[in-house]
């Protein structure tokens, strides 16, 4: 068996339908970009789950970490006047689409 | 050298076991205790293994299929359980060990698998027996794992679990066509059903006392049953459907409960599982060798591949 094998790892997005956003489904093996959507369509596309999909090799994702969820995220923490509840007015406003 | 360990660590581990505790998931880059990384790369690549060497009982019976459509759905059932090793193998790199690692402690004779795919399939019938007991065991135990506290192996467990209820009912068709059929048609599928009985019901694995690695991964929620009580609603919820096609199960102590309503039944014999996981079950060999060809005769496949990359993408 070859453990020289260059085979990388993409992960696999799935695009269920039409106007829908994609989503990770998981990743695949291949040594390129061809074989990759090759193989993500045989292992993640079985049964109509997708009508797009996108392979992109693992190495080019640049992930936040677990440890940074506090400090990271601190931004959208004490900013809550970004957020409608923060206004507070009188039950004459309504808003203007449902 | 020997492990020290600091407060830091105790401290680290305490917060895992409270986000257990929780009942929150753990994703790949979270914090975990080593033990816990090398149980789940155990258990998943196991795991993922049975899935691939489990093609090749059934496909046995692909060129063999009594009808275009029946081998259709078996070609699509064999080709799901090489989706499945997919999944897995991808869900246990996410702990940090490579795929390539895996398949060669697999090919070195290091790694185990499930013992069930030992036993040979002698006729049409035991493609259905497998279908019926063999996925459907599979689907009790993976519809358990499909709740286990590592997101990338629940994940794999719920897509996997929707691909075998077709595997589980094209099984039981097949089963209760024969059971319809003639004399000899029902004595087969009688015979598959005496053969993968006792097999199947090992597939959980050891009796809860005998079971080492139980206690830790039910208290990490890895396992959130024990191998007796899946074992128990696996015969619970097949017993019944069996007899409703006129099938009889090798277990003269197999008798429904009133008091428990859940059925009685006798003793796995626990020899015959060590031997087959030990490497002495009537096909072990066979399967070992063939794994190993394929591996050999994809080697020009791999080597095309790279040599295409290297050419077109470099």
């Amino acid at each position: 068996m070859s453990t020289d094998t260059k085979l990388i790892t993409w992960e696999v997005f799935t695009q269920k339908k039409q106007g829908a956003a994609h989503e990770h489904a998981g990743s695949v093996k291949a040594t390129d970009p061809k074989m990759a959507l090759l193989n993500a369509r045989d292992v993640y596309g079985r049964r109509n789950e997708a009508i797009n999909m996108w392979v992109v090799p693992a190495f080019a994702i640049t992930a936040s970490t677990p440890e940074d969820v506090g400090p990271f995220f601190d931004p959208a923490n004490d900013k809550l006047y970004r957020n409608p509840n923060f206004y507070k007015l009188s039950n004459t406003y309504k808003p203007v689409a449902d | 050298m020997e492990a020290t360990v600091t407060a830091d660590m105790l401290e680290r581990e305490k917060a895992f076991n409270d986000r257990i505790a929780r009942g929150e998931v753990i994703e790949p880059k979270d914090w975990m205790p080593e033990r816990y990384r090398k149980q789940l790369i155990r258990m998943m690549s196991q795991h993922a293994h049975s899935e691939i060497v489990g093609m090749l009982p059934e496909g046995n019976w692909i060129t063999r299929a009594p009808s275009l459509s029946r081998k259709a759905s078996l070609l699509a059932k064999v080709q799901d359980e090489a989706g499945h090793g997919l999944y897995i193998y991808s869900a246990t790199e996410t702990l940090g060990v490579d795929r390539l690692e895996l398949t060669q402690q697999f090919l070195d004779g290091n790694a185990k698998y499930s013992s069930i795919f030992n036993y040979p399939t002698l006729s049409w019938a035991d493609i259905g027996a497998i279908g019926w007991l063999v996925d459907g065991a599979a689907i009790v135990n993976q519809t358990a794992l499909a709740k286990c506290s590592y997101g990338p192996y629940s994940r794999a467990m719920l897509r996997i679990c929707k691909e075998e209820n077709f595997h589980h009912k094209q099984g039981y068709q097949i089963l209760s066509i024969m059971m319809q059929g003639t004399a000899e048609q029902k004595e087969m599928a009688q015979d598959a059903v005496n053969r993968f009985w006792w097999p199947s019901l090992m597939m959980f694995g050891p009796s809860d006392a005998n079971s080492p690695n139980s206690e830790e991964l039910m208290r990490w929620k890895v396992k959130l049953h024990s191998n007796d009580d899946l074992r128990q609603r696996f015969i619970d919820r097949t017993v019944p459907q069996g007899e409703a096609i006129g099938l009889t199960f090798p277990d003269d102590k197999l008798k429904y409960s009133e008091t428990t309503r859940s059925y009685e039944w006798g003793q796995i014999n626990w020899d015959e599982f060590k031997a087959v996981v030990s490497g002495n079950g009537p096909c072990n060999k066979q399967r070992m060798q063939a794994r190993k060809t394929a591996e050999e005769n994809g080697q020009w496949v791999r080597a095309a591949a790279e040599a295409y990359a290297a050419k077109h993408y470099n």
